[in-house]
This record gives C-alpha cells, sequence and structure tokens, in this order.
C-alpha cells in the first residue's frame, strides 16, 4: 500500500483533483479509505476501572504510528458533530495486528471520555491525527530509567513500560506510580504481572488510603527516590501526572542539579467552571506565542488588546471572516451561550469568550 | 465608493467604534454601520413600523435562528454529506463520461454530469459551507475556514467581499460592491454612465463567463487604483488569484486534456480537444447557472436598496429589514431549491446567512408570518417571472434618464457628488474637534 498511498498524495494526483484531496474522493467508498487521513476502528472498549476504559483502534494505512508516550487527536462523531480530544497512548509500540489503544477516565464534565466510557462500540469509525508529541523514549533506552506518573498520567508511561518490556529491555527500570487508592489505579493487574514476570520495580502508591505494609506511603518526595535507591543525576526520568506532582518533581530535580534528566508532561483534566461568571484562565495566541490572561471580553477584542490584528469582518458572528482554528479549551457563545469545548474546532472569535485556559491558532 | 474610504478611514479615525461594535452586545444592538457624528437612530423600516415594532422584529428573527441553531444535528450532517457524496458521484463520472468522444451519449452525459458537479460544489456546498453552515460540524473537510472551492475566485477573496461587505452592507449604495458589480446599472439610484447602454449585451457576456468575473471581482483592482486597499493588499489578492486561475486551468484544460491523448491511436487527434471542449462546456453550463440564480435573488424590480446615512447606527429589527427588503426569492421544486443551493431562498438566506441552507423552506413559514403580521413585502415568483424582472431592469436602465442628476458624468452631477463630500468631510472634523474637546 506503501507506493500506491505515496502515489495518490503526490503532488500530479493532487492537480488533477484540485482544489480537493483524493481523501475527498476516497472517502466517498468507504470511510476508512483514505491516502492521507487517518481513520480507525473500534476493536474493544476494555473498562479499566469504574471510571476508565481503553479503547483499542485498528488505523488504517495512513497512520505512521507512534513513539511510547506520544498522544493523538481522537474525534468522535455523536450527533453529526465530531468531538475531538487529545488522549494519550497506551499501548506497547509493538502490539500485534496493527492495533493501538488509548485509555481515557471520564471525567464528570467531559462529554467525550465520558461517551467513550458508556457508549462507544466496537465497529465505529474514529477520526485521528497523527500522534504528537516530544514526551518520547530516547531510540537507544539508557541503562537506568524511571518512570513517575499520577492517576491517569499512568497512558504515556505505561505504553513506555509496556514497550520496554516486549522489547525484553535490560536495563534498570523503576516504575513509580501514584494513585488516590487501589480501587483508583488503572491497569493493575498488567501492573502485577510485569511485576511478577520482569526485572522491572514497580512500585505504587495509594496516597488517599494507603494499603498496610507498603514500601512508600504519601505524596512524591525525595525521601522516595532515595529509598528506591535512583539516583536522579543519572537516571533519565519520564513524570506525567497532575500539575501538583509535576511541580514536586520538577522542584525536586531543581534541587538535586538534575534538571536536565527530567521530561514532564502535564496530564490536562479539562477543568473549566462553566457557570464562572469572573473571568479565569489564560488566552494563548499560538501563532504569534503570546499569552495573556483571559479578560471575560472576547477572543477578538482580547487578541486586539494583546496587539494582534486578526482578520475581522461585521463583529457580530455574520460574515465568517474572523473564523480560526482553536487548538484547545471551552469557549462561550455571546449570544446563545452555547459551550464549545472541542480541540481542533473552528470559532468565530468576534463572539466567543474564553472560558478558562484556551488556545487559538492566532 | 466615497463613501466606502470614508467607512475604512472611520476605523482609523475613531478608536471608540470598537465598544459599541464589540459583540457582547450583539443581542441589543449589532451595528454594522456607525455614525461617526450623529447618534441618530436609522431610518430603515420606518414607513412599515416604529422603532419598538423593529425590536420586536428582530428579537422574533433571533429566536427563529436560535431554534433552528439549538435543533442541528445528525440530520443536517447527514444531509450535507449525502449532496458532498453526490457531487463527487457526478465530477467522477463526468469525467469518465467525457473520456468517451467515440460515443457520444456517454460524452454529452459526460458534460452535463460534470456541469452538476460543479453547479452543487459553488451552490450548495462551497458557497454556504464557506459561510459557516457546517462549522458546528468540526470536520475539517466542510469548515468554512479552510474550504476551497472549484471556482476560480480564491476563497479567501470571495469570502471577504461576499460573506464581510456583501452580506453586511447589503444594498448600501457605495458600500455593498454586489449592487450592479460596478458594471451593471441595475439601481434607480446609480448614476448612469454612457457604458450602462450595453447592460444587456454586456450581462450576457458576463454570464458566460461569471467565474472569471467573480474572481476579478476579489481582486479589487479599482480599490487599489482609487487608493482604497493598500498595495500589500492588493498584491496578495493578486498573487493568490494566479495561483487559483494555474490550478484550475491547469487542472480542466491541460492535465485532462493532455490525459486524453491515450486515447489518439483508437479514437483520432482530436480526442483531446473533445475532452478539452467538454470542460470547457461544463464549465459554462455552470457559469449560466450561477449567474442567473444570483442576478434572480438581487436584482429583480422590486428589490430595494438603501442610501449609507438611512443605515447607520440601525438595531438588529433594521438589519433584518434591510436583508429582507434587499434580496428576492425564486420558487422552484425541491430539486431546484437543491441546484440552487437553497439560495433560491435568497431572503432567508440573507437574514441567517450561516445556518445550513436545507433550513431555509422551514425558517421562511416563519418569515412569512413575520412578513404578514407587519405588511411587508416578500419579494418572490417563478424563475421565469424573476429573470423577466431582471432583464428589464438591465434594459430600462440602460438608456439615458432624462434627470440631469442621474447622469455620472454630468456638471450638476459631479457638482452634487462633490457637495455630499464635502459635507461628509466637515461632519467628521466636527466630530473629531467635539471628540478632542471631550
Amino acid at each position: 500500500m506503501g507506493i500506491i498511498r505515496k502515489a495518490l498524495t503526490s503532488r500530479p494526483v493532487a492537480s488533477m483533483t484540485s482544489p480537493f484531496t483524493v481523501d475527498h474522493y476516497l472517502e466517498q467508498i468507504h470511510p476508512m479509505l483514505a491516502a492521507g487521513n487517518v481513520r480507525a476502528r473500534v476493536v474493544e472498549v476494555r473498562r479499566e476501572t469504574g471510571v476508565a476504559s481503553t479503547v483499542v483502534m485498528r488505523p488504517n494505512g495512513a497512520w505512521e504510528g507512534f513513539r511510547p508516550g506520544q498522544h493523538v487527536q481522537f474525534g468522535v462523531e455523536v450527533d453529526g458533530k465530531r468531538r475531538v480530544r487529545v488522549f494519550s497512548v497506551s499501548s506497547s509500540q509493538s502490539a500485534k495486528k496493527g492495533t493501538f489503544s488509548v485509555s481515557v477516565k471520564a471525567h464528570p464534565d467531559g462529554y467525550v471520555s465520558q461517551f467513550l466510557h458508556r457508549e462507544l462500540q466496537p465497529g465505529t469509525i474514529v477520526y485521528l491525527s497523527q500522534a504528537e508529541g516530544e514526551f518520547v523514549l530516547p531510540r537507544e533506552v539508557p541503562s537506568s530509567l524511571l518512570l513517575v506518573s499520577g492517576g491517569s498520567g499512568a497512558t504515556p508511561v505505561m505504553s513506555m513500560l509496556r514497550t520496554l518490556r516486549d522489547a525484553r529491555h535490560a536495563g534498570d527500570v523503576t516504575f513509580l506510580h501514584y494513585a488516590r487508592s487501589h480501587e483508583d489505579e488503572m491497569f493493575t493487574e498488567e501492573l502485577d504481572e510485569i511485576a511478577a514476570t520482569t526485572d522491572f520495580r514497580v512500585v505504587r502508591v495509594y496516597t488517599r488510603e494507603p494499603e498496610a505494609g507498603a514500601e512508600l506511603a504519601g505524596r512524591f518526595h525525595v525521601d522516595h527516590l532515595k529509598h528506591l535507591g535512583v539516583d536522579p543525576a543519572s537516571t533519565l526520568t519520564y513524570a506525567c501526572g497532575p500539575a501538583g506532582l509535576i511541580a514536586s518533581v520538577r522542584d525536586t530535580y531543581q534541587e538535586l542539579g538534575a534538571a536536565d534528566q527530567l521530561q514532564v508532561e502535564y496530564f490536562k483534566v479539562p477543568s473549566v467552571d462553566l457557570d464562572a461568571a469572573d473571568a479565569t484562565g489564560a488566552l494563548t495566541f499560538d501563532d504569534a506565542g503570546i499569552e495573556a490572561p483571559n479578560s471575560g471580553a472576547t477572543i477578538l477584542v482580547q487578541a486586539e488588546e494583546a496587539g494582534l490584528t486578526p482578520e475581522f469582518g461585521c463583529r457580530m458572528g455574520v460574515c465568517n471572516t474572523c473564523a480560526v482554528k482553536k487548538n484547545s479549551g471551552a469557549v462561550r457563545h455571546v449570544v446563545s451561550g452555547e459551550i464549545n469545548a472541542n480541540t481542533d474546532e473552528t470559532i468565530k472569535i468576534c463572539v466567543q469568550v474564553p472560558i478558562g485556559d484556551v488556545n487559538v491558532a492566532l | 465608493m466615497a463613501a466606502f474610504t470614508t467607512a475604512i478611514a472611520r476605523k482609523f479615525i475613531k478608536s471608540q467604534p470598537i465598544e459599541p461594535r464589540s459583540a457582547s452586545k450583539h443581542n441589543a444592538a449589532p451595528l454594522s454601520l456607525i455614525s461617526p457624528t450623529s447618534d441618530r437612530p436609522a431610518t430603515i423600516g420606518l414607513e412599515y413600523m416604529t422603532y419598538e415594532q423593529l425590536d420586536e422584529f428582530g428579537r422574533e428573527l433571533d429566536a427563529v435562528r436560535q431554534r433552528v441553531l439549538d435543533d442541528l444535528g445528525q440530520k443536517d450532517a447527514d444531509y450535507i454529506r449525502r449532496v458532498i457524496r453526490i457531487h463527487k458521484g457526478a465530477e467522477v463520472l463526468g469525467r469518465i463520461g467525457i473520456f468517451m468522444p467515440f460515443f457520444p451519449p456517454a460524452f454529452v452525459a459526460g458534460v452535463g454530469s460534470l456541469a452538476v458537479a460543479k453547479i452543487i460544489d459553488n451552490m450548495e456546498i462551497g458557497h454556504n459551507v464557506m459561510h459557516g453552515q457546517y462549522d458546528w460540524m468540526n470536520d475539517p473537510m466542510i469548515d468554512g475556514a479552510r474550504y476551497e472551492w472549484d471556482n476560480i475566485a480564491p476563497a479567501q477573496d470571495w469570502k471577504h467581499g461576499h460573506n464581510y461587505i456583501h452580506h453586511t452592507y447589503t444594498n448600501i449604495h457605495g458600500m455593498d460592491r454586489d449592487i450592479g458589480y460596478n458594471m451593471f446599472r441595475i439601481d434607480e439610484d446609480q448614476p448612469w454612465y454612457p457604458s450602462h447602454r450595453f447592460n444587456l449585451p454586456l450581462a450576457t457576456a458576463l454570464m458566460m463567463v461569471f467565474e472569471w468575473g467573480i474572481m476579478y471581482h476579489g481582486v479589487e483592482l479599482d480599490q487599489y487604483l482609487h487608493g482604497k486597499i493598500s498595495k500589500e493588499d492588493f498584491e496578495g489578492r493578486k498573487k493568490r488569484a494566479f495561483k487559483k486561475i494555474r490550478k484550475q486551468v491547469f487542472r480542466d484544460y491541460i492535465a485532462w486534456p493532455a490525459l486524453g491523448l491515450v486515447l489518439v491511436p483508437f479514437v483520432g487527434w482530436w480526442a483531446p480537444v473533445a475532452i478539452l471542449g467538454a470542460n470547457v462546456a461544463a464549465n459554462v453550463i455552470r457559469n449560466v447557472w450561477t449567474f442567473l440564480i444570483i442576478f434572480c435573488g438581487h436584482f429583480p424590480a422590486e428589490v430595494e436598496t438603501f442610501k449609507e446615512e438611512d443605515a447607520q447606527n440601525e438595531n438588529r429589527g433594521q438589519w433584518y429589514l434591510r436583508q429582507l427588503l434587499g434580496s428576492a426569492n425564486i420558487k422552484g421544486s425541491k430539486l431546484f431549491h437543491v441546484m440552487t443551493g437553497n439560495l433560491s431562498y435568497q431572503i432567508e438566506h440573507h437574514l441567517f446567512p450561516d445556518i445550513p441552507a436545507r433550513r431555509y423552506p422551514e425558517v421562511a413559514e416563519d418569515v412569512n408570518r413575520l412578513v404578514e403580521k407587519y405588511g411587508l413585502h416578500y419579494n418572490t415568483g417563478r424563475l421565469s417571472k424573476q429573470l423577466g424582472s431582471v432583464v428589464r431592469q438591465l434594459a430600462k436602465l440602460g438608456k439615458k434618464p432624462s434627470d440631469p442628476y442621474k447622469i455620472g458624468n454630468s456638471p450638476e452631477s459631479k457638482a452634487l457628488r462633490r457637495a455630499k463630500r464635502e459635507e461628509a468631510a466637515r461632519r467628521l472634523e466636527t466630530a473629531g474637534a467635539s471628540h478632542l474637546v471631550s
């Protein structure tokens, strides 16, 4: 398929189908049939804990694969509307049969995560981006490695851990995971199995309901590293989880002069107070690289106040001149009050105000 | 055109309009055109209703809009996807058909099918998608900001001239450049120039090459020559236009005919020529169709136009009313409406340019109730009636008027325009001065 795919996405073909791409035609035959656009069929939806699910998918040939630790934009259509969220890949890089998975904790306000958890059926076609992100294992994995995670931040490092297991990696690998309780932990059985069948060290800390006789207790602390015998200065470390965990790991590594060994990724929970009267969060203009505190005005006005000159027309939501891509975050329509929280969504910035952190392509 | 410059200049002279124009006051007053000198409310519609009624009218139409927006869902998504499927199917069948010049029935059907594909892409898909009607679906392939259509005009420049200028300042003289496209005299209030004697033959010629006309319109050469847009802006438009022309011409008139070379040993030397001819024919058919629908939606006799000073400081109801009085519908079958991109419901389209066009028939029922309630004129009729009216208008208004003030290059008319310009400049100056004092 490689050479056909290359031919189909080549310039001569594009000039014959201009202004459309060959995918506009191919997807009329079958939605999975696309040369450039990644599509996947859901193979299995597996329940991890009471509130978390793993979605196993088989992507089409446009999928270029992923490196452990990367995430993917995951789009699912409900009521004619494509809802896109970013999820970390959780499966091993050497998963069989051309499948991969994402694991998602259902957030109480998270439309997509709730949908995946409750309603997504095998056979559904989902719309994906290529895998993205720099939070990845190096090509040459060093001899000692520490993976720290908290809560659902386990997913990207789980992908790393599974990949290392499947590659029969011989170095020292420590997996240090913080969960609120045993019930709240994802991948429990597999972690038990990895602990039993490999030389990897798997340590789990339950912060709210500590287990009797556990090795470690409480939140992340430098003593935890000491207890595990991990030397931060010589151990490549990946940390993913809530902001609090990341901050304490980062501080610890800085104090020990080991900041260059640390790679972090925030696990972003869409914590949006939809009823907040006051403006909260920050508005990021991605192309310009400007971040400004959300003033509560429309995005167009805030962009102008930040010194940008985005295109606009009627300033009343009629002409669509100011439509730009919102990369992430939730916005509220000034007239209808409707809230949209999609990733990679086009919005008219003259009639949308940000709620919390919002990132737009301006 | 002078009014247009002052409108642009205003944006820079006066920084306050940002506040009242802010979308957060959208509900209260979406003032698209603000007078720099007075708070006098717009006079549009006063012959039909009071200001209170105009406010109520605006609220009623806002409610119609919201009801439709709340109801959007799977059926609208399925509809546009079905239309896209038909477009792609018709295009593929068309291109296969025109590859059979040795079998005339297939060849002719191919030309027809390709023309239908181009019409559907222009009207029900391209035009509507680029209004943002399907942005709520969040599908990058039918996203108004990213869509590019099978037409010479680059999407970006067309959207500025059409979605913004035409749809915001609809039928305001000196602001909406779609009144006669700077080429025809289609309204009593346009000054007459000798070139307007050729109103009808010129319109017929434009009909054949309509897509090129739309492209040229968007390049804004005359605006640049009059110093109304910057060189940078103009160069960008020119560059985009040439890029799109290259792509469109290469595809239709070079690449596909060149593929026909493989037929030469079997069919003869004329095979590529026939394919080239088929592409030209499909484009011309599309051009004629889109021209007819657009002219009939905007230029029948009873369509109203407005003066800039009457439209300043409009309220929501007045803005709606101007859209309603400035457009005309065409009656027809369901298939006819689809082939016009539902722009046969031009009135509803102008009231609600960004709701999916398939909803216009149901919206029309509400609009008609309001039209009856307020005793308004709802301009509609069969294609033949509307077209007849457009032709009569072009013929009638092409003749030299007896009133010297209506003749653009007469001394009387020039003096009148100069006086108006000076008056406007004086008002602007006084406004600026009082602003400085305060």
